[in-house]
């Protein structure tokens, strides 16, 4: 018991210089107008098994995150000084059927009903008791020899340098024209209605009048003006490029399958994928070219 | 008596016509069914009906004052006024579809010639010229000018509809289109319609003289052969897709023949608009009012030819399961034109009564020539 009543008094002490070492160096701190107060570095280094029995224990601990990876990539095509050939590779044995990057992508775009860039197909395969699912998210292909800008009778579409297939806003006639010539039903026609029409309530929602800035520009939905009436579809979120952001699709993707990069550098993420024998792409045989790859 | 029933006709015509263009500008396409999956519907196919009515109008003048056939000569003014109506009709109904109306004249402002749309827009533009500088020299009475326009026209008047044709040809991405007999279909099926117009409008409006029979006879003969041709054709545009009964185009042929529309290509189309006139020229060739009567429904009914082409390639779905994807009633592989859509075509329809009463009426009144009754 006195051990005990001893070992008291010592922890209260202990306590007691504890708390006014706290409380001085608190006072300290803020006497000092908040400058840094550093504790004693005790980290230890991380040790990593030289070598696992059966292949690496925690691959996340080894390996870059692909959305940082692709990040990096970007930034370094960007700063290049050549034209970066933009390309998407999407692998659809990742893909859930999330539908997150159809939101997003609407979401960024500021997207109306009825417009969509980025759906995500989805296809029962087989019969009970073999059945999967299959799932293709279908942004715009970007073709190499688009068959929607020959016939453009204006010019308000066209190929640009990076690959991206443009679309003038202010110079489209709203013929949809463009859209019968998509082999990949990639375009939609903005008919100018509102996720509020219909609904009960005070006219458009806040959200309804919020401007996008699609193709670097800012598009506020005033009445019928552009993009009303206009042909739309996806840009690679040009305007996230232009400020060294990756497409909202892959960012959004929790699967991690949506790849997005510069085809140019043979040591980008998506050059190594796209010349994997299980890379593919969608209706090969029109010759359209596309630059969206799926790997399955 | 049947005058005014006539007007009265044409009144209601033009009342449902303006309500429908006044819904047209005030609620944009919101009242119609097209969306992004079929972005092309009544109008577009309106459209192409009536440019073809144009071509084929146009025709029965340049037969009479450039290939020299005498009796056709006195209904080139009629013609030319149906030419220039329809024409009329044709290019506000696809005006009318534009999602940007304001923008009309990018066409002529930034042409991009690589687009057959743009092809089309200039030629029917030199056709319209040629169409109006006819009938100026009808009018002023300068048959020379007439002749001249004629045979500058006579060119333009087979490739305007061939770049119709065309313009739906050259799309890759629609099976249906994407065939080298659309150009000659919308050629034939042009001058056939529009020839058979005229056929009824000489039948019904015309001056009643001594070539009257003949004329009608003649007329009739022309759009005998001319729907005999085009079934031709249009054999070659179903049986050749179809024999061996596989493959996309196979299934939407299927589709326009015994799907929910079967009646739009067996009623309208076969046997209204060929069948029964193909028996009334055939049995009654010199009876004006069964050729009138073949001439009405030759042309009118080939509104069913054009819907027909238009929309069921679009109703294949270009990659399976899209519809499902993303829901909205823009989105949809399904297409039933509106009373909203009809409306507009009602107006399109009055306009070109207007154009070609008013183009008669004036000629009339300057007594330069006695076109019609």
């Amino acid at each position: 018991m006195p051990q005990n009543g001893v070992s008291q008094t010592q922890d209260l002490e202990n306590r007691r210089a504890f708390l006014g070492k706290f409380a001085s160096t608190v006072f300290a701190g803020m006497v000092m107008g908040g400058a840094a107060v550093k504790a004693e570095e005790v980290k230890k280094p991380l040790q990593l098994p030289s070598q696992a029995p059966g292949g690496p224990i925690q691959p996340e601990l080894e390996y870059e995150d692909v959305l940082v990876r692709m990040q990096r990539e970007l930034e370094a095509a960007q700063q290049r000084g050549v034209t970066p050939k933009w390309v998407m590779v999407i692998d659809t044995r990742k893909c859930v059927g999330c539908h997150a990057c159809t939101i997003a992508c609407a979401v960024e775009n500021k997207l109306p009903p009825g417009v969509v860039y980025r759906p995500v197909i989805e296809e029962q395969i087989g019969e009970f008791p073999n059945v999967s699912w299959r799932f293709t998210p279908r942004p715009c292909m970007q073709c190499d020899k688009p068959p929607c800008v020959p016939v453009c009778p204006v010019g308000a579409t066209w190929k640009s340098e990076d690959g991206i297939v443009d679309i003038d806003y202010n110079a489209c006639i709203g013929c949809r024209y463009c859209l019968t010539a998509c082999p990949y039903q990639a375009r939609t026609s903005d008919f100018g209605d509102r996720w509020t029409d219909g609904t009960p309530g005070q006219g458009k929602m806040p959200y309804e009048e919020l401007p996008m800035f699609e193709y670097g520009k800012e598009w506020k939905p005033e009445g019928h003006k552009s993009p009303v009436g206009n042909a739309r579809k996806c840009h690679f979120c040009r305007h996230r490029l232009q400020h060294g952001l990756l497409p909202q699709c892959v960012t959004s993707c929790i699967g991690r399958a949506t790849f997005f990069g510069d085809a140019n550098d043979p040591n980008s993420l998506v050059s190594q994928l796209i010349h994997k024998p299980n890379a593919t792409r969608l209706k090969e045989e029109l010759g359209t070219e596309p630059r969206v790859y799926y790997l399955v | 008596m049947s005058r005014t029933v006539g007007w009265i006709l044409f009144a209601i015509l033009a009342l449902v016509g303006v309500v429908g263009v006044f819904l047209r500008f005030t609620s944009s396409r919101d009242l119609a069914a097209y969306g992004s999956y079929i972005p092309w519907g009544l109008w577009v196919a309106t459209y192409i009906f009536f440019a073809g009515l144009s071509a084929g109008a146009f025709v029965v003048a340049v037969l009479g004052h450039v290939f020299g056939v005498e009796r056709l000569r006195p209904v080139a003014p009629l013609a030319l006024a149906i030419a220039l109506a329809c024409l009329g009709a044709a290019l506000v109904t696809v005006w009318f579809d534009l999602g940007h109306m304001e923008r009309v004249l990018n066409v002529f402002l930034r042409p991009h010639f690589s687009s057959m749309m743009a092809w089309m827009v200039w030629l029917y533009t030199a056709y319209a010229i040629a169409t109006v500088l006819a009938l100026y020299g009808l009018w002023r009475g300068l048959p020379s000018l007439t002749r001249i326009a004629l045979m500058v026209g006579t060119p333009l008047v087979v490739f305007y509809p061939g770049a119709a044709g065309a313009l739906f040809g050259t799309v890759v991405a629609q099976s249906l289109w994407h065939s080298p007999v659309f150009p000659i279909l919308f050629l034939f099926g042009g001058v056939l319609s529009g020839i058979a117009l005229v056929t009824f409008a000489t039948v019904f409006f015309s001056r009643k003289d001594k070539d009257y029979t003949d004329r009608v006879w003649l007329l009739g003969r022309i759009t005998l052969g001319l729907l005999l041709m085009y079934l031709l054709i249009e054999w070659a545009e179903y049986s050749i897709p179809m024999w061996y009964q596989v493959g996309h185009e196979f299934e939407a042929l299927m589709g326009v023949l015994f799907g929910p529309y079967w009646f739009v290509f067996w009623i309208f189309h076969l046997s209204l608009g060929m069948i029964i006139p193909i028996l009334l020229l055939a049995l009654w060739p010199r009876n004006p009012l069964a050729v009138g009567i073949a001439g009405l429904l030759a042309s009118s009914m080939f509104l069913s030819v054009r819907l027909n082409l238009v929309i069921p390639s679009q109703v294949q779905p270009q990659l399976e399961g899209l519809v499902n994807a993303y829901r909205d009633r823009r989105l949809s592989y399904t297409y039933l034109p509106t009373l909203f859509e009809w409306s507009v075509v009602a107006f399109s329809v009055a306009l070109a009564i207007a154009i070609a009463y008013g183009v008669v009426w004036f000629l009339n009144r300057e007594k330069k020539l006695e076109v019609t009754q």
